[in-house]
């Protein structure tokens, strides 16, 4: 590396794991700032300083959340016009690609999305996509920075700084006469909030997924065992056997660690959320299911007679469960 | 109230994709498609006709002269008539390139209501429509799984990682729809025949009032510097259920220290 960039901005909503994830790969790129919307209590600010945090930006307003992408990415954009980042980290999903879509435009700057992997090399920013449904890897420069690149969850790890530095913290909002805004601050008119399933879990790296109804205690079961969290494909979401949050693919989630699929063929968008987790294992019982060439142990057979009994190993066998398997947050 | 729907044409996923020397997907040489995850804002586009919600339905895409045969399929679900916007400069835009001839194409028609797909299934990006949102001033909702519009409102049902969401906000506005929103019709022979006389009207560039320099590889703010294949996995150990396949299983999962 033959420049060292000034500072790298981290916008995050709260501390869930993804956004130390974020702060552990803006290590890499330079001092990471963070973006906080809503309020960074002094709590919330040793976290994000343990992860190597040196600024704080609390972006907020009492009823925040009713608030539209807008003043949010106003906020980052004043706060990238001040300190001029090298780059902006932001957590893959809708609310992070709406902020981060809007900041690009406005700050005229490259917008790599859902990457895996980012670095520096003299100033540029390059990072890594998976694109067409999971078949290729693509590695792109931002042209003009402030880089502007959304971080897939899981893609990389959270580790602490190794010298835990204290953060010093900033409250800010944009207002409605500002330029930037248009002479507004567009909220929601009606925002009702409610959790989306009793167990969503997917902060966890790993998932068990069944596509058969009858299968979901089993794979809850195996899921448990596993410290992992319950997946599903289309077919299950789309019968209404499962909320659609559960749902692994192209259009659904995407798993990091390790895999389990019983009952599922492995249609290409399906890969898409899971072929490139580190470990797969498949139950199908037929012996011609495409997701059986990416597995690395497969099992051809009933399902309902292979999950029950699959976390449960003969004696003396195996090692210690890794320390990578952190059990799921909620 | 008038709708405009964003669609794009790409390669068909289960195709073999070749990608040309300057590393941009080689659209002449792989068959290509509708989006399948535009066809759903074709769709709610058609049933808020069908209700009487919307009185017209143009439907829009920037590519290259193939992109047609995309605007043809949507025409045949439903809609009234079509944009094709095709400029050779426009060849190797970003995201940031397209959103904004997008935007231009969009002032220029005119809108209440523009709907979109979550993702291109090729590039999967996910940004297009909040671009283009930010780009005309106009409202957003993204990732909408349900859809409905009352007067000059439009509501919207969303699933984030952490809490589903309903959200309601004023048109204009910009509205993304995911795969959850209900399938696509089929067309009859008879909607695919009638298409064929539904206008497509092209615009260029200078059309639009956009200069050249600000899109395709002049005006990209990113370049593809590599693209390669996902490596092959290699297939492991498969077994047959002889009665032990749940505890060989086992074994596997301890061995790698999961349980
Ligand atoms: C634009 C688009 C986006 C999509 N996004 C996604 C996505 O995000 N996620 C997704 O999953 N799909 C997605 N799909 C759908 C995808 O193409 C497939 O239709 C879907 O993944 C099939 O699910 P399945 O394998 O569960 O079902 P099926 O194809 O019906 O396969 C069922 C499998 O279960 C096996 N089986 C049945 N019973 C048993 C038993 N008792 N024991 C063992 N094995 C058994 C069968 O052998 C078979 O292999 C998308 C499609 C499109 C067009
Ligand atoms: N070239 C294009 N022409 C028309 N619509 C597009 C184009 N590119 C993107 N879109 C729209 O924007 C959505 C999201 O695209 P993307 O941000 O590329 O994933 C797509 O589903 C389309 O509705």
């Amino acid at each position: 590396m033959s420049e060292v960039p000034r500072s790298a901005e981290t916008t995050a909503a709260g501390v869930r794991k993804p956004t130390l994830e974020l702060l552990t790969a803006a290590r890499a790129l330079g001092e990471p700032a963070a973006v906080v919307f809503g309020d960074a209590s002094d709590q919330v600010v040793a976290q994000l300083a343990e992860y190597g945090a040196t600024k704080v930006y609390a972006v907020g307003s009492p009823d925040m959340q009713a608030f539209l992408s807008l003043p949010k990415a106003e906020a980052v954009v004043q706060i990238a016009q001040a300190s001029n980042p090298v780059a902006i980290l932001v957590t893959s999903g809708p609310e992070g690609k709406d902020v981060a879509a809007r900041v690009a435009v406005r700050l005229n700057a490259g917008i790599i999305p859902d990457a895996t992997k980012v670095s520096v090399d003299g100033g540029t920013v390059s990072a890594v996509q998976t694109v067409f449904a999971g078949r290729f890897q693509a590695t792109s420069q931002v042209l003009r920075a402030p880089a502007v690149v959304t971080m897939r969850p899981n893609a990389t790890s959270a580790e602490a700084a190794p010298a835990s530095a204290s953060a010093s913290s900033r409250s800010m909002w944009p207002s409605a006469t500002q330029p930037g805004c248009q002479g507004r601050l567009p909220r929601a008119q009606g925002l009702q909030r409610g959790p989306n399933s009793p167990m969503p879990r997917w902060s966890s790296p790993g998932a068990v997924a069944s596509a058969r109804k009858m299968a979901s205690a089993s794979s809850r079961k195996t899921a448990d065992a596993l410290g992992a969290a319950v997946g599903a494909s289309r077919t299950v979401t789309d019968q209404h056997w499962a909320p659609h949050e559960l749902q692994v693919g192209q259009t659904g989630k995407t798993v990091a660690l390790v895999y389990l699929a019983a009952g599922i063929s492995g249609a290409i968008q399906h890969r898409a959320g899971m072929q490139s987790s580190k470990t797969i294992v498949v139950v199908n019982k037929d012996a011609k299911a495409p997701l059986f060439q990416i597995a690395d142990f497969g099992v051809v057979g009933d399902l309902h007679a292979v999950l029950p009994a699959s976390s449960t190993r003969s004696p003396g066998a195996g090692a210690d469960r890794p320390d990578a398997l952190t059990p799921p947050e909620h | 109230m008038k709708i405009v729907v964003l669609v794009k044409y790409v390669p068909e996923p289960t195709a073999t994709w070749k990608f040309a020397p300057d590393l941009t997907v080689d659209r002449a040489g792989v068959e290509g498609r509708l989006s399948e995850l535009d066809e759903y804002a074709v769709e709610q586009a058609t049933r808020l006709a069908e209700s009487g919600a919307a009185d017209e339905v143009v439907f829009l895409t920037v590519g290259p002269a193939k992109a047609t045969e995309g605007l043809r399929k949507a025409l045949a679900i439903g809609g009234t008539s079509a944009v094709h916007v095709v400029d050779d400069a426009i060849h190797g835009s970003c995201a940031l390139g397209t959103s904004l001839v997008l935007a231009k194409a969009l002032e220029k028609i005119g809108y209440d209501l523009v709907l979109t797909g979550m993702a291109s299934t090729d590039a999967e990006l996910s940004v297009v429509p909040s671009m283009v949102a930010d780009r005309l001033g106009a409202n957003q909702a993204t990732f909408a799984g349900e859809l409905s519009v009352d007067g000059s409102t439009v509501s919207i049902r969303r699933d984030t990682d952490v809490a589903s969401e309903r959200v309601s906000v004023s048109l204009p506005a910009v509205v993304s729809v995911t795969d959850q929103t209900g399938e696509a019709r089929y067309p009859a022979f008879k909607a695919i025949m009638g298409a064929k006389k539904k206008p497509i009207q092209t615009m260029s560039l200078a059309d639009l009032g956009v200069d050249a320099a600000q899109v395709g590889w002049s005006g990209a703010s990113s370049k593809v510097v590599d693209v390669s294949p996902t490596p092959a996995r290699t297939a492991g150990t498969i077994v047959n259920d002889d009665g032990t396949g749940a505890a060989q299983l086992a074994d596997f999962l301890a061995g790698r220290g999961f349980i």
